[in-house]
């Protein structure tokens, strides 16, 4: 097994697509990077903390992103953003099986504040034009810094989502509740309470996430490759109002749970404090027929 | 007139001096006002509301109504907000996927043929700006609202640059530091309005764009320089 959550955004980007199919767009030789982090004199990356590029997968062209955690927590900011607008764009053009984005991000980039969430709009003005014109885009979410702020919008934009029990996807991060409403509202140090409420085996049983696999390089190629093969991007009055209904009966039914426990126990597992414990598969297993 | 301390009422009757009929509900208001003889949906939100799931939920809601029942009537977003809800529950519940609900519905109206402004009247903030005004097909603001992802003290707590730092540069530079002409001049805000706010509606509403043009503003106007090019590049060249 090749951990993904322990991979370099290029290291996933290979051990993901089909062997030697990566081509980069505006490589790091390129040097197109942020003019604003330099401005601020805080050290900036050659490819601004994401690649993007053409390749295959499962013998099928399809383009890829994948954002760098270890350059600020895979921040947006406007170059970063923009390779991603564009890499989007490029899809409307080219139609290709689809596009995958290896998304690891902690939201917009605050020394550019401003132009990252413009840019996130952006992205999302374009992930959603593209599934407009049939082209699937398909999430994962696995890496060390989650999917939050702006990208976690995103996620919920894309055709599926496909997680590992590591990977994290909401909107504030649990430090910034912390820190903006205190400890008692949600203590980010508290591991358990953060995985389980923001971690893949509750998105997956929500249903946020389409699928979960283990942290392991190869099933999140295998579960990107299923997810390409049955994506039918459907963004129609008759789909929005379905998914309108969903998250109404979310409300009603959850509203007044005060942890993912009290969700779990509800879906009809007998010992939902077991869940964390389990492997992906097992945890598969059991959740089948129960998710939400 | 001092829009500093405007209210909603005031700006429906600013809006729409040939009526308006909008009800409130709580943070949420939505119904109809009349620009130029014709019927413009309306939806928004007061007192900076924060934005949870279920003010997202009912937003979207309300966009959908509009596509079923009302085909092609032009919306405006008059969304007051000083961000997303911040707490535990509304990260439990998804709230990032009742925002993209929200936005998806949007969507589903602007490739239905519908007319989207957004109208930053007093606050928008991060998150709840994210899903709302800032994805109309034009956002537009008034020269006294407040855009914003974070003030400069936070930020400078955050990245550990001096306040002084940030505040020197943010004189020339509208990259991260809050206000509307920021956003103007980076593109994303397509004009500042002030004075006759009726006749800015209907001069807005008079012209229907669908396509994402913020980054060739942001360009034109120099906020933006990046953005535009690097997109491009990536968009037609040689991999």
């Amino acid at each position: 097994m090749t951990s993904y959550y322990e991979a370099s955004a290029r290291e996933r980007v290979a051990g993901l697509l089909d062997a030697g199919s990566f081509i980069e767009i505006l490589p790091p030789q390129e040097r197109v990077m942020s003019p604003h982090l330099l401005q601020l004199d805080t050290p900036a990356a050659f490819d601004d903390g994401i690649v993007v590029g053409e390749g295959r997968l499962g013998g099928r062209p399809i383009l890829v992103a994948a954002q760098e955690g270890g350059f600020m927590g895979g921040a947006v900011g406007e170059v970063h953003g923009a390779k991603l607008t564009g890499l989007l764009e490029r899809a409307l053009d080219t139609r290709p099986a689809g596009v995958i984005l290896l998304v690891e991000s902690g939201g917009v980039r605050l020394h550019e504040a401003n132009a990252g969430l413009i840019a996130v709009s952006e992205i999302m003005r374009a992930v959603l034009a593209l599934r407009g014109a049939g082209v699937p885009v398909i999430l994962l979410d696995g890496g060390q810094f989650g999917c939050f702020g702006g990208m976690g919008i995103v996620a919920r934009l894309c055709d599926a989502v496909i997680m590992s029990e590591e990977g994290r996807l909401g909107l504030s991060g649990p430090e910034v509740i912390e820190t903006t409403c205190g400890v008692e509202e949600f203590d980010s140090r508290d591991r358990a309470l953060v995985w389980r409420t923001v971690g893949g085996k509750h998105r997956y049983l929500l249903g946020e996430a389409a699928e979960i696999v283990a942290d392991d390089m190869a099933a999140f190629r295998a579960a990107a490759i299923a997810a390409l093969e049955h994506a039918r991007p459907d963004l129609s009055l008759a789909a929005l109002e379905a998914e309108h209904a969903g998250l109404g009966a979310r409300i009603t039914r959850f509203g007044a749970c005060r942890d993912a426990l009290d969700i779990w126990r509800d879906l009809g597992f007998e010992a939902p404090d077991r869940l964390p414990l389990l492997e992906a598969d097992a945890f598969r297993a059991l959740a089948a027929g129960r998710r939400a | 007139m001092d829009t500093q301390t405007l209210d909603a009422e005031t700006l429906f009757d600013r809006l729409f001096p040939e009526g308006h009929a909008i009800t409130r509900d709580g943070l949420f208001f939505s119904g109809t006002g009349t620009s130029a003889g014709r019927s413009v949906a309306v939806i928004g939100s007061v007192d900076a509301a924060p934005i949870g799931v279920e003010l997202a939920f009912r937003m979207a809601g309300e966009v959908l109504a509009v596509v079923r029942d009302h085909p092609g009537r032009p919306i405006l977003l008059l969304v007051d907000t000083q961000g997303q809800r911040l707490s535990h529950r509304d990260e439990l519940l998804g709230i990032n996927g009742y925002m993209a609900h929200l936005a998806k519905c949007l969507a589903l109206a602007r490739n239905t043929g519908h007319p989207i402004l957004g109208l930053v009247w007093s606050q928008a903030v991060s998150g709840g700006f994210l899903a709302s005004s800032l994805f109309a097909d034009r956002c537009f603001a008034l020269k006294e609202a407040e855009v914003r992802v974070m003030n400069l003290p936070a930020m400078s707590r955050i990245t550990k640059i001096p306040l002084e730092r940030l505040e020197d540069l943010s004189k020339t530079s509208p990259v991260f530091a809050p206000g509307v002409e920021n956003y103007w001049r980076m593109g994303a805000i397509e004009a500042l309005w002030s004075g006759n706010l009726a006749r800015e509606l209907a001069a807005a509403f008079s012209t229907h764009e669908t396509a994402d043009r913020r980054r060739a503003r942001g360009a034109e106007r120099g906020g933006r320089r990046l953005a535009l090019d690097v997109a491009e590049r990536v968009r037609h060249g040689a991999p």
